[in-house]
């Protein structure tokens, strides 16, 4: 069980700065989520919500030769957009086998437990749960 | 050596406006709200605490009010370990380090219709701090107003608050107290008419945790949090008020109430709006509400949507 590039990164990132910084840089990954492409924000129904998260979130997977995530989540939402946004470009552009093997408990690695608490982290394992997931179902359908 | 709160309170108040006092007077203690205008009028007055409070940990840093300073519900004013507020110590400490004195006017804002407002604004009068008040409409209704939000970190110096002992008699019940109040008062749980009727024990939407039996207390009365507020999230009329809990759910004055919901923060909005707008005397919140009712062994649970008899309970 290993992290991608991206996700190691990201750990990197709140791992460096002090306890108190981490809610600064939760927040610029909330300002970065990027908008959902045009075919997904027309058709909502793609979209899977995350029923662990107590901020409507919804997600969609793309699988090519590698994993592509997509998210969207309210604005007063920040938290939840922030952890969708950390998901979202920690996985972009791995291979599936390299998403999967993200372990779940990844969202502790970044240290928030006492900035955020560790039960608004347990949203974030929910996303990830929900992604890898979607990304067995994409692989089962080409398969 | 703690304090009790009739000790330490004292210091000259903020002045109530004459048109909020106007707007505000048919609730039973109007000083406990004050308008946007008031609040936009009170940005620099050294005698103001303006205090956000949301559920989103993070919706603060995303642009708050000018100079207010932030209160998390849960990493500020939950113990870390323990499944209860934080200790006299850790509470002086937090407010101190926020600017807030035991004298401040401290005013609460959020977001959801000031759910988590009064939450805290609960956990305040727990430790006896007299004047808290609620800005009516909350953080939606600022930003819709157009009003100025900031991301600047406000610069509010350090003061003194002191070491209060915090009193769980008088405005909170623990669980004990439920069994007690079982066929003698009247209970209002305040969560979805889904959860009551056990069909969920969450809120719709939010995830599922910590209860393992669905359902609802016997002989509660179901009236969801949200009733109490307008479209753009301020109060409703008092007498609009009376309609839903007085004539709705049959609440009395000295009815010694007990509102419950699942953590006890819906709850928190409906106990301000019975004491403070209504001005029951002796309501109380059981901040343990359903999470600990729901996996307590062999207390009595009712399903469905009728309240139900509250059973002969064994003690």
């Amino acid at each position: 069980m290993t992290l991608t590039a991206g996700l190691q990164r990201a750990v990197d990132d709140f791992q460096a700065v002090a306890e108190p910084d981490r809610l600064q840089l939760l927040l610029e990954f909330a300002d970065e989520l990027p908008a959902l492409p045009a075919r997904y924000a027309e058709h909502p129904d793609l979209l899977e919500r995350v029923a662990e998260c107590q901020s409507p979130v919804f997600l969609f997977v793309e699988v090519d030769d590698a994993v592509h995530v997509h998210a969207t989540a309210p604005e007063e939402a920040p938290t939840t957009r922030g952890f969708a946004s950390i998901l979202a470009q920690g996985l972009e552009g791995a291979t599936p086998e390299e998403a999967l093997a993200v372990p779940a408990d990844m969202p502790r690695l970044l240290g928030l437990d006492r900035a955020v608490s560790p039960l608004r982290l347990r949203g974030m394992a929910g996303m990830l749960g929900r992604i890898q997931r979607q990304i067995r179902e994409r692989l089962a359908e080409r398969a | 050596m703690s304090q009790t709160p009739s000790e330490t309170a004292g210091a000259t108040a903020a002045e109530v406006d004459p048109a909020d006092a106007e707007r505000f007077a048919e609730y039973a203690a109007p000083e406990r709200l004050v308008s946007t205008e008031w609040v936009a009028a009170h940005l620099d007055d050294p005698q103001v605490v303006v205090v956000e409070s949301d559920e989103d940990v993070l919706l603060y840093e995303v642009g708050h009010i000018p100079g207010a300073v932030k209160l998390d519900w849960h990493t500020d004013l939950n113990d870390a370990v323990l499944r209860d507020y934080v200790s006299p110590e850790a509470l002086a400490r937090l407010l101190g380090e926020r600017g807030i004195g035991r004298g401040t006017t401290v005013v609460l804002y959020g977001d959801k219709s000031n759910w988590w407002a009064t939450y805290a604004l609960w956990v305040l009068s727990l430790y006896g701090h007299e004047d808290v008040r609620i800005m009516d409409g909350g953080r939606d209704l600022w930003i819709a107003e157009g009003r100025e939000m900031t991301r600047e970190a406000p610069a509010r110096a350090a003061v003194d608050y002191p070491v209060v002992e915090r009193d769980d008699r008088t405005l909170r019940a623990f669980r004990d107290d439920v069994l007690a109040h079982l066929g003698t008062g009247p209970l209002v749980d305040v969560r979805s008419p889904e959860e009551f009727s056990g069909e969920r024990t969450t809120a719709p939407a939010y995830p599922e945790e910590g209860a393992l039996r669905a359902g609802h207390i016997p002989s509660a009365q179901n009236v969801p949090w949200g009733k109490a507020v307008r479209e753009d999230g301020t109060f409703r009329s008092r007498a609009e008020l009376e309609a839903i809990y007085l004539d709705g759910a049959g609440l009395r004055a000295g009815g010694d109430v007990i509102a419950y919901c699942r953590i006890g923060e819906r709850s928190s909005h409906t106990w301000f709006v019975l004491t403070h707008l209504l001005g029951l005397e002796g309501v109380r919140n059981y901040d343990g509400s359903w999470t600990e009712w729901g996996s307590l062994v062999g207390v009595p649970i009712v399903q469905g949507a009728e309240p139900g008899q509250a059973p002969a309970v064994r003690r």
